[in-house]
């Protein structure tokens, strides 16, 4: 009787090898929106600066980064900066760069959105209460702050986890082209690609799901 | 003769050039109840934000009891412990519950003990009818009862004087009464008060002393029986008349005839 195609997932240390790739997958997409957040309160506060040079800096590469796909921005960098300046970019730091720059900009104009969405009445009654001013902050605009912007910030990040899997074309070695070697050995299988694909399907979906779930819970909860 | 709380002196403040308040002058004695009244733009508002600090005046000193607030740009927050003050829109804050709301100040801002603040709150929310609430969140409010919690949430500060901004301009109709029976029992009660209003019949009923505040001076100023019935100033009489409608079957003579001829 022939396998199935899904128990070549089995043979020798495929799984494993997988599993690997999805850490791969993983890693990318924490550093990056690790560095989104940080970076994003800065672009952020400077999409709220009163300095119309800033406005019009922050306005100009949210547009770029929304309208340029994301793999041409990847071949720029990693293929691009290595002709045009000569650094030899491994294929991992140029996606951590793309979707910095990426996450950056669309993370900090969800903070920017978040922090003018609290309105000023808000500051003026918690300071009428005779509170101090990082007190207002603490009990009051931080909280509101977070409440508009996580949901939003989670959905991002989940963005953020499945758009990784375009790193395979700069030579990351990620759960897809984990999943595109094992294919490779078993071109004999004809359902193998199927059964490889459906799980990697599983796969992203186990980890984006539960963040998913959370955002709208806090949707729901925060409404 | 009471104390005298507030005594606000000769204040001047603009925006951007232009004359809000153009010396403004003011007592107020412990348990008395001024009323600040006057067209829209006439600089009420401002008059009390000035009070609490909320804006900077130019010109002028404010005093509570003995010790001047004004022109301060450090500890503002001391100051605003004594001074409560509930404005328009309530601004309860929406991520917390009624009780948290109630809490926040006497406990992080004064440091109280919080089960003793949580008692008293609770005794004061009974006193507002609002009892059952003190568990939900501020959405599920109407505005009139928002309104009244903000009152509450001022009151356990034991401010030494309380401002109220319009606190029934954002409400139905129906609403405003409900809160404004709050602040009679407050007054009642010996609380000191500067209110701005556009409830004539309210601010008749509640106020010792009335002030009538036009284009950033006090035109006009004295017991609610005299401004209302008796105003001296012009324009305090049109601003009155304002309030009132001539009714249409005083002028018999323009009704149009119906089709019978009768």
């Amino acid at each position: 009787m022939q396998d199935l195609g899904i128990s070549i997932l089995f043979k020798g240390i495929n799984f494993q090898r997988l599993m690997g790739g999805l850490w791969v997958t993983l890693r990318l997409a924490l550093i990056t929106i690790g560095l989104s957040c940080l970076f994003g309160l800065l672009f952020g506060m400077l999409m709220l600066s009163k300095r119309k040079i800033a406005k019009v800096f922050c306005r100009m590469w949210l547009e770029i980064v929304r309208f340029m796909p994301q793999l041409v921005l990847l071949y720029i960098v990693y293929f691009g900066f290595a002709r045009l300046f000569g650094w030899d970019l491994d294929g991992e730091t140029s996606a951590v760069i793309v979707f910095t720059f990426w996450g950056t900009a669309e993370m900090g104009d969800l903070i920017r959105g978040a922090l003018t969405s609290i309105p000023l009445h808000q500051t003026e009654s918690a300071a009428a209460l005779g509170l101090t001013k990082g007190q207002v902050y603490l009990y009051v605009l931080i909280p509101q702050t977070l409440r508009r912007l996580l949901p939003q910030a989670i959905n991002l990040s989940t963005r953020i986890i499945k758009t990784t899997a375009l790193v395979k074309m700069i030579n990351v070695t990620e759960v897809l082209k984990v999943g595109q070697q094992i294919i490779g050995q078993f071109y004999r299988q004809p359902d193998a690609a199927f059964w490889v694909y459906f799980v990697i399907f599983l796969l992203y979906f186990l980890v984006c799901w539960p963040f998913s779930l959370l955002a709208k819970q806090l949707e729901k909860r925060w409404a | 003769m009471a104390d005298t709380i507030l005594r606000v002196n000769d204040i001047h403040k603009s925006f951007d050039g232009t004359g809000v308040l153009r010396g403004v002058s003011l007592e107020i004695r412990e348990g008395e109840v001024v009323v600040i009244v006057g067209p829209s733009g006439c600089g009420k508002s401002t008059l009390l934000r000035c009070i609490n600090g909320l804006e900077a005046i130019d010109k002028g000193e404010i005093w509570l009891r003995n010790e001047k607030i004004s022109g301060r740009t450090k500890d503002l927050h001391l100051v605003r412990q004594k001074i409560g003050m509930v404005f328009q829109s309530y601004d309860l804050f929406p991520h917390m519950k009624v009780m948290d709301n109630l809490l926040l100040g006497p406990t992080k801002a004064l440091g109280k003990p919080k089960q003793e603040v949580e008692q008293e709150a609770m005794q004061m929310l009974e006193r507002v009818g609002l009892k059952e609430k003190a568990h939900v969140y501020p959405r599920t409010l109407s505005g009139g009862q928002k309104q009244r919690v903000a009152l509450v949430r001022a009151m356990l500060m034991h401010p030494e004087i309380m401002l109220l901004d319009e606190i029934t301009a954002a409400l139905d109709p129906e609403m405003v009464s409900e809160v404004l029976n709050v602040v009679i029992d407050l007054a009642r009660g010996g609380m000191t008060m500067a209110i701005v209003t556009h409830e004539m019949r309210f601010a008749e009923a509640v106020a010792d002393r009335v002030l009538f505040l036009e284009e950033g001076v006090v035109l006009e100023e004295g017991t609610p029986e005299k401004f209302f019935h008796a105003p001296t100033t012009e324009r305090a009489r049109r601003f009155l008349q304002s309030f009132t409608y001539a009714s249409k079957r005083d002028k018999a003579e323009v009704q149009p005839k119906n089709n019978f001829g009768d």
